[in-house]
């Protein structure tokens, strides 16, 4: 089984938001849908990653400005998100830019208001062959230490979590490109849910992104966790493909983002049909 | 300022009506309508006000305005694009921009209307843009793909369409082609889908869509005048040089990657965005079949793929509030490639006598310096 290595030094923006970025220490743990994100306190001290400096030397440079750079860094970003994520939190990547001294890549983010950004340093693999398995990421981030949105995020859960007025939201962000303000957290919440599935189907030859929140709604709250029903709209760059998703969707400041059940929804070819009215 | 007839306010009116689901937007709807037209492009328009604001250049700017229909989409509308420079006795060298050849990438109309606003804006108290305006004739498409742009604006759940609106065939029962594969250059060798319901289809075979044939017909005609090929897409914040093939390469590629990379460069000084630039093969993915490959292998040296804001956030649904800065930075960057085309062409003959004239000078003195 043939694998593919890369190694990315990694700067990325958590948006929308000032966060605190948990650091991880230990060995990375396989994506699945039974981790708990967001279980790591804060604080605790970065473990840097120069023993992988020396394999990257060994395989070759990463071109930043060429797609592989581009996808990996999108996967990086999309296991960020399933680790760190929270209906204040979403993770971009934006800008690649070349190590100086050590083989690598840096992304440094250029992104607006609101942001913060700091550097990673992850460690990728790209399963080959057949029954292909998701990628393989371990990170470790610095640098993203901000004030914290546990504020933010204690004061969204205390609102939504008796049941008695339960949300609902569609077309996230509109045709013009708009988020209701009060919106915008189950917009964020939905990214990082999508990130899950984003994750689980990446490989070398994707590149993807959340295009839209179709609709959500709110269930009873089961457990002290929020949950909702999410149906997302995934954009596929290479094959330009819109991918529809619904996810079962959990949610508390303390387990973080969980997703219990996905499931692909099929394309609708006979919805393509012409319109009785064009203008 | 807007100078409307009876007949014309009555349309505006209803388009804005029309529009009224913009969320906390709505109350600012009828305001709207008063204001200058400095606001008028910082909104996403639908085609009926895309073609409306075409007629209102020509009636504004008759001496440097005019349109052509060059072709007709599936659903039978015209495809239009806008003529415009300082009208000359003798022809005239051309640049070629079009916007919306993919139906859901809404900034990239949205770009052509700022541009066309810009030049008219700027080239009577700009020398550069008026020497421009004068040398050249900009063709501009603000919405190349008509039929599928329409379908875009049908409802929310059409939002996301990018082909063509002509039907499959031989029982594939799904709907249209991928115009930016469909052109002929390596038609449907990588990069492509050969199924109609997939986003890449390819076609039944080169220039079976009536959009890609209007385009090849006209830069036929004007292949030797055509100087730059630009072509608008969103989004990715990128600047693409042909071949979308991995194993063909420009005769100038390095002269491609040095306007592209001075391009990015313009971007990035104005807000900060940083383009990528290279081959789609190199930084985005392989394909065959684009406008801006036909364009390159029909000779126009300088053709270029813009992909406009942002990185996936928002994707294609870009929010109104970044259209002004996206089309400020893509204005910079389209500027400099056509500046240089410009220049290069205008420009390099009389350097080149200069430069003998100066050697020619300096050898002269030189030499009657050192007589004795």
């Amino acid at each position: 089984m043939g694998w593919t290595l890369f190694i990315l030094l990694v700067v990325l923006t958590v948006v929308h938001g000032n966060p605190t970025m948990t650091v991880r220490t230990g060995s990375g743990p396989t994506v699945g849908f039974d981790q708990h994100p967001n279980s790591v306190p804060l604080g605790e001290d970065i473990q840097t990653t120069t023993e992988v400096v020396e394999e990257v030397m060994t395989t070759g440079v990463l071109n930043p400005s060429h797609y592989p750079a581009r996808r990996a860094a999108t996967v990086v970003q999309h296991y960020l998100n399933t680790r760190y994520g929270s209906p204040y939190r979403w993770i971009f990547f934006s800008t690649v830019h070349s190590g100086s001294s050590e083989v690598g890549v840096e992304v440094e983010d250029q992104h607006t208001l609101g942001s913060v950004s700091g550097q990673c340093s992850a460690e990728l693999f790209f399963p080959e062959g057949e029954g292909q398995s998701a990628p393989q990421v371990q990170a470790s981030c610095e640098g993203l230490h901000q004030s914290n949105t546990t504020a933010q995020e204690e004061a969204f859960y205390q609102q939504h979590r008796a049941s008695n007025n339960l949300v609902s939201g569609n077309n996230i962000p509109d045709s013009y490109g708009h988020v209701e303000p009060s919106m915008k957290p189950f917009w964020q919440l939905g990214g990082v849910a999508s990130s899950f599935i984003m994750l689980r189907e990446s490989n070398e030859s994707t590149l993807y992104n959340m295009a839209q929140v179709a609709n959500f709604t709110q269930l009873e709250t089961e457990k002290d966790q929020l949950r909702f029903n999410y149906h997302v709209l995934l954009h596929e760059m290479i094959s330009q493909e819109i991918i529809h998703w619904k996810l079962l969707v959990t949610w508390s400041p303390e387990q973080g983002v969980q997703v219990l059940q996905t499931e692909l929804q099929p394309k609708c070819h006979h919805c393509e049909a012409p319109p009785n009215t064009t203008n | 300022m807007m100078m409307l007839g009876l007949g014309s306010v009555g349309l505006v009116l209803l388009s804005l009506a029309v529009q009224s689901g913009h969320g906390a937007q709505d109350s600012a709807v009828w305001s709207r309508e008063e204001t200058t037209e400095r606001n008028y492009y910082t909104r996403y328009h639908n085609m009926s006000e895309i073609t409306a604001w075409m007629e209102q250049m020509k009636r504004e700017n008759p001496d440097v305005v005019s349109s052509m229909v060059y072709g007709q989409t599936y659903e039978r509308r015209n495809i239009t694009l806008l003529k415009i420079g300082l009208s000359s006795t003798g022809r005239k060298k051309a640049i070629w921009m079009d916007c919306g050849i993919h139906a859901r990438e809404w900034i990239a109309p949205a770009f052509c209307q700022y541009f066309v606003r810009e030049i008219l804006r700027t080239y009577k108290t700009d020398t550069k843009v008026n020497e421009m305006m004068k040398n050249l004739d900009f063709y501009i498409t603000p919405v190349l793909n008509v039929d599928g742009y329409i379908y875009s604006w049908h409802n929310e759940s059409t939002r996301l369409w990018r082909k063509s609106r002509s039907p499959g065939t031989g029982g594939c029962t799904c709907y249209g082609t991928d115009l930016n594969r469909n052109f002929y250059a390596n038609w449907g060798m990588v990069g492509v889908s050969t199924d109609c319901c997939f986003e890449t289809y390819c076609g039944t075979k080169a220039l079976s869509e009536s959009e890609a044939w209007a385009v090849t017909d006209m830069l036929g005609k004007m292949r030797e005048d055509i100087l730059a090929f630009l072509t608008i897409h969103s989004y990715g914040q990128l600047i693409l040089v042909p071949y979308g093939h991995p194993n063909i390469s420009a005769p100038n590629y390095d002269e491609l990657m040095e306007v592209g990379l001075g391009a990015a460069k313009a971007i990035k000084a104005v807000h900060g965005m940083d383009y990528t630039v290279g081959t789609s093969p190199d930084v985005l993915y392989a394909n065959s079949g684009s406008s801006r490959d036909f364009a390159r292998l029909i000779g126009i040296p300088l053709s270029f793929t813009f992909e406009l804001r942002d990185k996936g956030e928002h994707g294609f649904e870009l929010p109104e509030d970044q259209i002004q800065p996206t089309c400020e930075e893509a204005y910079a960057g389209a500027q400099h490639i056509i500046t240089y085309t410009h220049d290069k062409a205008f420009y390099s003959y009389a350097a080149t006598v200069r430069a003998t004239l100066w050697t020619t000078l300096l050898a002269a003195w030189v030499s009657s310096a050192t007589l004795p």
